[in-house]
């Protein structure tokens, strides 16, 4: 209870750095007058437009007014889409947080055997390629990964969507391409990509942990009382090894976020970060403030959500006092 | 030193082909002006009625253009002899300048220690959790609305090389701040201070000589993440301008014709990232290997 405590004030801080963050974004760009009035206003109308929509306050009430209006889920409309920024963001969220899931999918499922196998078997041909094939593919950026799949299976052997989402299905609020055929075909070839990148990544640091963990003496008192060995290699030493992994696979939520951008720009998913990039290339600042102030606020629950996930994976960690 | 270390690079026949490559790619960038048969910044001297011809292998080649041409009619072959260099350039510097930032704050943050150290390091913790890709992203498109495309394009080189140098330079802080920690107890910085050296002498002349092997083990693989970032900015239209190519830049602009059949646009400046980015990997790796006792690092 302390710890959520603890944990709800950070987030409180983080979110008022991101906002102060968001609010100098949106006072040293762009002019709103410019947008409300066009160049034909006098100077005089100007002034007192200004003056009605408090431009002319000090900074630290306008930055009261900004962040009541954040609280309230108001961040401004978008130039483009004549709606609230917030609504916009959110309608996309769906598109990227089903794309981030099955790009975590399949990571897990393939780093998790490739990673304890390599590790078991440190010196057999297969591990060594795994390995080298790690190196290669850690030097190939995400777009190129995406660009090649695009050109053999969309281009040259023309099986599978290279573009958009298919059909999807309104779930309530959640726009939906997991239940369709067409959706998950179109899922197929952007969730690769995204996995690809991480994937050497997460092989290399599954394949160290367990290593450092097998070296240890109770995986060789288990070995020696003898238990089976896949029982010592699964449950006892992966166990164990799972704590790193979560550690530094926490952190790399960051990363696969910036990812999502590249990913999402080459297939033209339509999530938030092909809206963020559009936003971008159309000056549309209350998007791109938007799409900041959204994505810090996920940066602070993906981080808590890691914190929890340690207690369950050992015990012994208490988070309720003060940091360690 | 060196005699050891040419020692083991003639044992590790990857490395020693990874150093070859590199040398000759970085020889055919620095003589770009003379090898290139074209200006590939200069827009006059492209001709729009040469675009999208193929390499010479193909049907249609045009024999003044080797590798094709891209979408504007510039010569691959140049473009890409420049490409290099501007992609080199930009990762050298952004990682010079994450070096100076890093290898400072760490040598400061490890010997002053306390709040300083806690200062700085908790930044280094958020910036990494962060992502630097990210940050970059972020800054570059804040720039990038702010200044319009076109006052953008002037400062990119300049742009990307402080927004990737300032974004990474914990990858230079924590190691360097780790090993001042460690030599900070040695006898000889005990020394110094009895002898009444002030603190600035004592970190400059005697400790950071001591502490640079981490640094260069390092900076090759700073170079590609550099480059690799740059590439990837862009690809998203946050880095360089198509009127001077990059790497990626050159890729970016090629990705829209992947579908009409031009592919060598963007596939052979992509081998060339790759290569480039993978060369930089290997020798990084070599290097660890060949400075570091351990004789494998697991991550």
């Amino acid at each position: 209870m302390t710890f959520v405590v603890h944990r709800l004030g950070q987030m409180l801080i983080v979110l008022l750095v991101i906002s102060c963050f968001g609010f100098a974004i949106q006072t040293s760009l762009g002019d709103p007058l410019r947008e409300l009035v066009g160049q034909a206003a006098s100077e005089s109308e100007r002034e007192a437009l200004r003056e009605k929509l408090g431009l002319n306050d000090p900074l630290l009430v306008q930055y009261g007014r900004f962040l009541r209006g954040a609280v309230q889920g108001d961040l401004g409309t978008s130039y483009f889409h004549k709606k609230p920024a917030l609504t916009v963001i959110l309608s996309k969220f769906p598109a990227t947080f089903e794309l981030v899931i099955a790009a975590t999918f399949i990571i897990v499922l393939v780093s998790l055997p490739a990673g304890i196998y390599c590790a078991v078997h440190p010196r057999t041909f297969l591990s060594r390629l795994v390995m080298a094939a790690s190196i290669v593919g850690m030097s190939v950026p995400v777009f190129l990964t995406g660009v090649f799949l695009i050109y053999v299976f969309a281009v040259q052997l023309g099986g599978l969507p290279s573009f958009g989402r298919g059909e999807t299905v309104m779930i309530g609020p959640w726009e939906s391409g997991l239940v369709t055929l067409s959706g998950l075909e179109h899922l197929i070839l952007p969730a690769i990509t995204l996995s690809s990148i991480m994937l050497p990544l997460f092989i290399r640091l599954v394949r160290g942990a367990l290593l450092e963990e097998l070296g240890q003496d109770y995986v060789r008192t288990a070995f020696a009382k003898g238990l089976p060995r896949r029982r010592i290699w699964l449950q006892h030493a992966l166990r164990n090894a799972s704590l790193p992994i979560v550690t530094i696979g926490g952190l790399q939520a960051g990363t696969m976020i910036a990812y999502t951008i590249l990913t999402e720009t080459v297939f033209q998913w339509p999530g938030m970060g092909f809206m963020f990039l559009e936003a971008v290339t159309r000056a549309d600042t209350p998007l791109i403030i938007a799409y900041v102030m959204v994505v810090g606020v996920m940066f602070v629950l993906i981080n808590t959500v890691v914190d929890l996930l340690y207690m369950v994976i050992d015990p012994r960690v208490s988070l309720s006092g003060e940091r360690s | 030193m060196s005699e050891i270390f040419r020692h083991r690079l003639s044992r590790d026949p990857f490395a020693l082909v990874a150093a070859g490559i590199l040398v000759i790619l970085l020889f055919l960038s620095v003589a770009a002006p003379l090898l290139a048969t074209q200006d590939p910044f200069d827009l006059a001297a492209l001709d729009i009625l040469d675009s999208e011809l193929p390499p010479f292998w193909l049907e249609g080649a045009d024999e003044r253009y080797l590798l094709g041409t891209d979408s504007q009619g510039r010569d691959m072959v140049s473009a890409m002899l420049y490409g290099i260099g501007l992609s080199f350039v930009i990762g050298l510097l952004a990682m010079l300048l994450q070096l100076v930032l890093g290898v400072s704050i760490g040598l400061v943050s490890g010997y002053v220690g306390g709040r300083v150290d806690a200062f700085f390091m908790r930044l280094a913790d958020i910036q990494l959790t962060l992502s630097t890709l990210m940050v970059a992203i972020v800054a570059l498109a804040i720039f990038q609305t702010a200044f319009g495309a076109e006052q953008f394009g002037r400062y990119a080189v300049l742009l990307l090389v402080l927004v990737i140098g300032i974004a990474e330079w914990p990858q230079f802080a924590r190691p360097v701040r780790a090993q001042v920690l460690a030599e900070k107890q040695k006898a000889y910085v005990m020394a110094s201070q009895a002898l009444g050296l002030s603190s600035r002498a004592i970190v400059v002349r005697h400790i950071l000589p001591n502490v640079m092997m981490p640094v260069y083990v390092i900076a090759p693989v700073q170079i590609a993440n550099a480059i690799m970032s740059e590439a990837m900015l862009s690809f998203l239209g946050l880095g360089m301008p198509v009127s001077q190519p990059s790497l990626g830049s050159l890729i970016h602009s090629g990705f829209e014709f992947i579908f009409s059949g031009a592919w060598w646009i963007t596939v052979m400046p992509s081998v060339l990232l790759v290569v480039l980015i993978l060369v930089m990997n290997i020798l990084g790796d070599f290097l660890r290997d060949a400075l570091s006792h351990k004789s494998h690092s697991y991550y």
